[in-house]
């Protein structure tokens, strides 16, 4: 039970106020602007539009300036924010296939049509601190613009689930244009359906999403899952316009795309054949994308006809229930705030629990005399 | 022109103008001639949706910011624009132009706008997908002992 409470306001403006000014910080340390945020910490930025679900770069550095780099708060003030915008509508679905690639692998096919395309990529580095970078000195530049000028332009990347497609090795997606499900409009309902589950996925928390896909690795619901393709880049955005009577590009946005590949045994009704799970998100986001399609090929067991092992991460509750950073933390954090009636009641009845125990155990003492 | 060639030249600019960086816009095109706003600038939110193993069903992938205009111009015309982010006069802007690429200033308005953002852009795009490409690997498996 919550009591309003009352008084300490002097105590709380004074709080914030010191708040800010740790914020600030030393103030002989330049302070940060948010283009500076948006440029440089940009897979922090790219982190708060996914799972604070909505493409703003700038809003997003605002909102890490404005955490003080707390990412989860900073999704927090994100989602607040979304909640005062009109909804204008819904995009068309994106065209990944069209995607203006920066970076493109598989890890089951070698050579591919399009070729493996390492873009900006941590991947083979050393993980070794690079200390000129603490020596204020700019990383070199000019190596990427040689190495393009000399190996001319991209050729179209096709999906790689296309070509194994061609063979019937690998189940194909039943075409739709059904109007999906959508959490932030009305109340989650289980059992959900898969659009459901992915958009519960995709604003998930990574952590989350992470140690599940990790957990069905080590086999707490076992999928056998490749990366049959990460690909991240560039689409165009589309909306129909009513008043106009078409659709017009309205933007474009970077999204990071995970297809696995599964094994599968073959069903009743369906031959052996390899499956799919799928990860889309927002950004620059491959660890999270990757984690994203595991989960999804694990949530998966049931359409496909798998045993249900009693996993976490094919526990369709456990996993949209708890994925939500947001609502974990909100009510995690909560328990912090006042709940002095709550407890007071408790502390009234722990007392009389005691009272009567002491006084059954001295009633024994007494009768053993 | 047939009304089908109309409406995707109609799409090409408006799509080019919403992709157009704000500032770079108002440098091309700084003042705005008169007009009343039919809806003033609004800033709002769409819902980007994806599909299922990018090919099958639709879903809710997030929203992302957008700004829509509608207005008139004195002489008639009338300009849309729904365009990313918050930027309420990068929104009147492309209205603008939207409509008076309808009009008797459309060819100036290409040559002087347009064609400039349409260079600019096919640069950025062709010096990314070339980084890109400088950044394709051939993977070579190596033949191990025992199946020699």
């Amino acid at each position: 039970m919550y009591v309003a409470v009352k008084g300490g306001e002097r105590a709380i403006d004074a709080a914030h106020a010191w708040l800010a000014e740790e914020r600030r910080g030393d103030r002989t340390v330049a302070a940060l602007s948010i283009d500076q945020i948006r440029e440089q910490l940009a897979l922090a930025v790219n982190r708060v539009m996914v799972e604070g679900s909505l493409y703003d770069p700038d809003l997003a550095a605002l909102a890490i300036k404005q955490a003080r780099g707390d990412l989860i708060e900073a999704i927090f003030l994100i989602r607040a924010y979304r909640t005062t915008l009109p909804r204008f509508g819904a995009s068309n679905p994106v065209k990944t296939a069209e995607m203006a690639v920066v970076r493109r692998i598989s890890a089951t096919f070698k050579d591919l049509p399009g070729g493996q395309v390492l873009g900006p990529t941590f991947d083979y580095t050393h993980r070794l601190l690079d200390f000129a970078l603490m020596a204020e000195g700019e990383a070199p530049i000019g190596l990427a613009e040689q190495g393009a000028a000399a190996l001319g332009t991209l050729d179209p990347v096709p999906h790689v689930t296309e070509f194994l497609n061609r063979d019937g090795l690998i189940e194909t997606e039943a075409p739709s244009d059904g109007t999906p499900p959508d959490l932030t409009r009305e109340p989650m309902e289980l059992p959900a359906a898969r659009p459901l589950r992915l958009q519960a996925l995709t604003r998930g928390d990574e952590g989350f999403v992470l140690s599940l896909a990790y957990s069905t690795q080590r086999g707490y619901g076992r999928t056998h899952a490749f990366v049959g393709e990460l690909r991240i880049g560039s689409v165009a955005v589309e909306m129909e316009i009513p008043e106009l009577g078409f659709a017009v590009e309205i933007g474009e946005i970077e999204l990071t795309e995970c297809e696995s590949v599964n094994q599968f045994k073959g069903s009743k009704t369906e031959p052996p054949q390899f499956t799919r799970g799928y990860g889309l998100v927002f950004g620059q986001t491959e660890r999270k994308a990757i984690a994203m399609s595991l989960v999804d090929r694990a949530l998966r067991w049931k359409e496909l006809g798998e045993d249900f092992t009693g996993a976490p991460a094919q526990d369709e509750e456990f996993v949209l229930m708890h994925a939500d950073n947001v609502q974990a933390t909100g009510f995690l954090e909560h328990i912090k705030l006042p709940h002095y009636v709550d407890f007071q009641s408790e502390l009234e009845l722990i007392r009389r629990l005691r009272s009567e125990a002491m006084a059954a155990i001295t009633t024994t003492q007494e009768a053993a005399e | 022109m047939t009304t089908h060639d109309q409406t995707t030249t109609r799409q090409g600019w408006m799509g080019l103008l919403a992709r157009a960086k704000p500032a770079r816009l108002a440098a091309l095109f700084p003042n705005l001639p008169p007009h009343d706003l039919l809806r003033s600038p609004e800033i709002g939110a769409v819902m980007v949706r994806g599909r299922t193993g990018a090919t099958g069903a639709p879903f809710n992938l997030g929203e992302m910011t957008v700004t829509r205009c509608v207005l008139k111009l004195a002489t008639g015309e009338v300009g849309h624009a729904h365009v990313q982010g918050r930027d309420k006069a990068h929104a009147a802007r492309a209205a603008v132009l939207d409509a008076l690429l309808a009009g008797p200033a459309a060819e100036d308005i290409r040559t002087c706008v347009l064609l400039p953002l349409q260079a600019e852009e096919t640069a950025q795009r062709g010096a990314r997908a070339a980084k890109a490409a400088a950044t394709r690997v051939e993977f070579f498996t190596l033949v191990r002992g025992e199946d020699q």
